[in-house]
C-alpha cells in the first residue's frame, strides 16, 4: 500500500503544481498588457536579454567551431565536405541554437529570477507590494515573462549567427574548405520553415523557463524541504533543473509537431 | 485616554474569527473591536496570532470561519471595487520593514504612488520629499536601505506607509530590536504622526509600559482568543492572574529608557512606605514634566527622548541617595516620592535639581537639536514641577493629581539665534 500511496501523492502533487503553474502563467500573461508595464519590460529585457548576449554568443561561437570540426572529419569520410555549411547551419538553427540558448539563459537569468523573487518573498517584500495595492504577479512576473518571450528568439538568432561563423572559422579558415561553398550551402539549405521552427521553439522555451523560474521563486515559502534562505537556494536549484529537463522534453514534442 | 462610546460603530470588528494552519488553531473565535482615530495595541505571547490578526485586516490572510467587518460591512462580501477602496485606506508597517532593498529611500517612498495613482512625476516627487522631510530623512533620500540604521529604516517604512494618506495604519512590532531611546522615539513618532495625519493605528508591541503611554486601547490575545479588551488602567485593575503575571513579566523592574523604577516596582515601594513612614513621618512627592509633544515638534524625536532619558537619569542620581524613588508615569512625566521630607524641603530639592538639569542637561541638547534645526535656529525648553505633601490615605493617582495642580516652571533653557544660551 505504501508504494502506491507514494506514487499517488507524487502524481497528485505533480498535477496540482501543473495546474497552479498554468493559472500562474495565465494571470501573469494577461497582466503583460496592463498599463505601466513597458518600462518594467524594457528593464527586464536588458537584464535577461542584453546582459546574457555575450555569454550566449560565446557559447554559440564555440558550439559552431566544434560542429565545424566534428562534421568536417565526418563528411570528409564520405567525400561531402561541401555540405559542411548545410550541416552546421541546419543543426544550429533547428536544434542546437534554441536549446543551448535556452539552457544558457536558464543558467544565467533563470536562476537569477528564481533567487531574486525568492528573496523578495522571504523578506516579505512581496507581501509589502500586495499591501500597497500592487498586484505582485503583475509587477514582478509579467514583465519577466514578456521580456523572456522577447529575448529568447533574439538571443537564439545571435547564437545561430555566431555559431555559423564559428563553423566557418574551423571549417574554412582552419581546415581549408572553400568559403564560397560554405556560405552557398548555408543559404541554399536553409528554408524559412527551419528558421520559423527554431523561433517557435525558442518562444516555447521562453514561456517554460520564465514560468518555472518565477513560479519556484514566488512560492519558495511554501516548500516543505527547507525554510528561509535555504528555501531560496532549493527553489533556485529546482528552477534550473526543472527548466533544463522541460526544455529537452519540449524540444522533442515541438520537433515532432514541426516535422 | 479617549472615551469610546458603546454606540459607536467600530471601524474594524472581528466576529468569531477562526484561523488554523494545519492542525494548529491560531485564532479561535476571536471577537474584537478597533475604533476610529485611536491607537489600539495588541499584545500577547509569541504564537498567539498577533501578526495573523493584522494580516487578516489587510487581506493577506482570509479567516477559515467568522467575519471581519469594516464600518459595519463584511470585508469578505465586498465587491472588487469596494475591496480596492477598503485596501486603499490601509497601510501596513512590517516588523522587518520590508523595504525594497534594491531601491533608494526616495524610490521606496514613491513606490506606492507610482503604481497606484495617476499623479505626475513632479507631483509624486513633491509628495515624497514632503514625507521624507516630515520624517527627518532628507539626508538619506538617495541612500539604499542597507546603508541606513535600524531606526532610519523604520522611519523610511513609516514614510512609505503614510505617503498614501491612509485611514488605518497597521504596525507589526514596530520597535523590535531597537534600543530604549529608539523604541521610545518610534512610539513617540507613531503618536506624533497619528495626531498630525489623523489615522487609526493598530499596533503589535511588547514595550510595556512605553506602549501604554500612547495607546488608547489594549487588546491582549490569550490562548487563541481575546483575554482582555480595554485601556491600561482597566487591564491592571482587573487583576486577571495570568494576564497580570504576563504584563508584569514584560514590564520588569526598571523603565528601559530612563533607568527609573517600573510603575509596578514603584507601587510596591510606595506600598511599603505606606506601611511605615507615611503613618509616622512626613512624606512628599514631586511630579516633573516636559511637554514632549511640543519638544517633538521643535527638536525632533531623538532630542526629545534624550531629554526624558536624562531627566530620569538625573532624578535617580539626585534623589536615590536621600531615599527618594521615581517612576515614569506617562511619556513625559516622572513622579518622585521623598520619604522623611516635607513639601517645603522637597521644593528646595526640586529647585536644586532644576538648576543642575538646566546647566548640565538642557544645555547639551543644543548639539542634538542642531541636527534637526540647523545652526542659527532657536528653541525653548521648560521643565515643570509640582510638589505636594503625601498623606497616608493618598493613592498614587491622587498624588499625581495634587502635584499636577501645583505645577510651575522650575527650569528654562532658552538659546539665542547664534546657538548660545540666554
Amino acid at each position: 500500500m505504501q508504494p502506491f500511496a507514494l506514487i499517488g501523492k507524487i502524481t497528485m502533487d505533480f498535477v496540482n503544481n501543473l495546474g497552479a503553474m498554468a493559472i500562474f502563467f495565465s494571470l501573469a500573461f494577461i497582466n503583460i498588457f496592463r498599463r505601466k508595464q513597458v518600462r518594467e519590460i524594457i528593464n527586464q529585457v536588458y537584464y535577461i536579454g542584453a546582459t546574457s548576449s555575450l555569454i550566449v554568443m560565446l557559447v554559440g561561437l564555440f558550439t559552431g567551431m566544434v560542429l565545424g570540426l566534428q562534421l568536417f572529419y565526418t563528411l570528409v569520410k564520405f567525400g561531402s565536405v561541401g555540405a559542411l555549411g548545410s550541416a552546421v547551419s541546419l543543426s544550429l538553427i533547428r536544434e542546437l541554437g534554441p536549446v543551448l540558448t535556452a539552457i544558457m539563459i536558464t543558467a544565467r537569468a533563470g536562476s537569477g529570477m528564481a533567487a531574486e523573487i525568492g528573496i523578495l518573498r522571504i523578506s516579505e517584500q512581496i507581501d509589502a507590494i500586495y499591501t500597497m495595492r500592487i498586484d505582485p504577479v503583475r509587477y514582478l512576473i509579467s514583465p519577466r515573462i514578456a521580456a523572456s518571450i522577447i529575448s529568447f528568439p533574439l538571443l537564439t538568432a545571435f547564437f545561430d549567427l555566431v555559431g555559423i561563423l564559428g563553423g566557418y572559422a574551423t571549417g574554412v579558415l582552419l581546415l581549408g574548405t572553400n568559403a564560397g561553398t560554405y556560405f552557398y550551402r548555408v543559404q541554399s539549405s536553409l528554408d524559412m520553415v527551419d528558421i520559423r521552427g527554431g523561433f517557435i521553439k525558442s518562444i516555447v522555451f521562453a514561456v517554460i523557463v520564465s514560468c518555472i523560474c518565477c513560479f519556484q521563486g514566488y512560492f519558495c515559502h511554501m516548500r516543505t524541504d527547507g525554510y528561509g534562505s535555504k528555501s531560496v537556494g532549493l527553489a533556485t536549484i529546482s528552477a534550473v533543473v526543472l527548466s533544463c529537463i522541460m526544455i529537452l522534453i519540449a524540444d522533442y514534442v515541438v520537433t515532432s509537431f514541426l516535422m | 485616554m479617549k472615551e469610546t462610546s458603546l454606540e459607536t460603530t467600530p471601524l474594524i470588528e472581528f466576529k468569531n474569527v477562526t484561523k488554523s494552519f494545519g492542525d494548529k488553531i491560531v485564532l479561535d473565535n476571536v471577537n474584537l473591536k478597533i475604533y476610529e482615530n485611536q491607537i489600539t495595541t495588541i499584545i500577547g505571547k509569541s504564537g498567539t496570532g498577533k501578526s495573523v490578526l493584522l494580516k487578516h485586516i489587510i487581506g493577506l490572510l482570509k479567516p477559515d470561519r467568522g467575519t471581519i467587518l469594516f464600518e459595519g460591512n463584511p470585508v469578505g462580501k465586498m465587491k472588487k471595487k469596494e475591496w480596492e477602496q477598503y485596501r486603499s485606506k490601509i497601510s501596513f508597517l512590517f516588523q522587518n520593514n520590508a523595504l525594497m532593498d534594491s531601491m533608494t529611500v526616495f524610490d521606496n517612498v514613491a513606490f506606492p504612488l507610482k503604481h497606484t495613482t495617476n499623479l505626475s512625476k513632479n507631483e509624486i516627487a513633491e509628495k515624497v520629499l514632503k514625507r521624507i522631510e516630515d520624517l527627518e530623512l532628507t539626508d538619506a533620500t538617495d541612500k539604499y536601505p542597507s546603508e541606513l540604521s535600524g531606526g532610519m529604516q523604520k522611519r523610511v517604512a513609516l514614510a512609505r506607509a503614510l505617503v498614501t494618506d491612509p485611514k488605518i495604519v497597521l504596525f507589526d512590532e514596530p520597535t523590535t530590536g531597537q534600543d530604549p531611546i529608539r523604541k521610545n522615539m518610534i512610539l513617540s513618532m507613531i503618536a506624533h504622526y497619528r495626531k498630525k495625519f489623523g489615522f487609526t493605528a493598530v499596533m503589535i508591541s511588547h514595550d510595556i509600559p512605553d506602549v501604554f503611554f500612547i495607546s488608547d486601547r489594549i487588546i491582549i490575545l490569550w490562548e487563541g482568543g481575546v483575554g482582555f479588551e480595554g485601556n491600561y488602567e482597566q487591564a491592571v485593575s482587573k487583576k486577571l492572574p495570568l494576564i497580570d503575571e504576563f504584563l508584569r513579566s514584560l514590564e520588569g523592574f526598571e523603565d528601559e529608557l530612563t533607568g527609573l523604577l517600573s510603575r509596578e516596582a514603584f507601587r510596591v515601594h510606595y506600598s511599603a512606605l505606606l506601611g511605615g513612614a507615611v503613618s509616622t513621618a512626613k512624606v512628599s512627592a514631586a511630579l516633573f514634566s516636559v511637554h514632549l509633544s511640543i519638544l517633538n515638534d521643535v527638536l525632533g524625536p531623538q532630542a526629545s527622548m534624550e531629554i526624558i532619558r536624562m531627566l530620569g537619569e538625573y532624578a535617580n542620581k539626585s534623589f536615590n541617595p536621600i531615599g527618594g524613588f521615581s517612576a515614569r508615569y506617562s511619556r513625559d512625566e516622572i513622579l518622585t516620592v521623598f520619604p522623611h521630607t516635607d513639601a517645603k524641603e522637597a521644593e528646595q530639592l526640586v529647585l536644586g535639581f532644576a538648576e543642575e538639569m538646566k546647566s548640565k542637561v538642557l544645555a547639551t541638547i543644543q548639539n542634538l537639536a542642531a541636527n534637526n534645526l540647523g545652526i542659527g535656529n532657536c528653541f525653548d525648553i521648560y521643565l515643570h514641577a509640582g510638589v505636594t505633601d503625601v498623606l497616608a490615605k493618598d493613592d498614587i493617582n491622587q498624588i499625581i493629581k495634587k502635584a499636577r495642580a501645583n505645577h510651575k516652571v522650575v527650569a528654562t533653557y532658552r538659546c539665542d539665534p547664534g546657538g548660545g544660551e540666554q
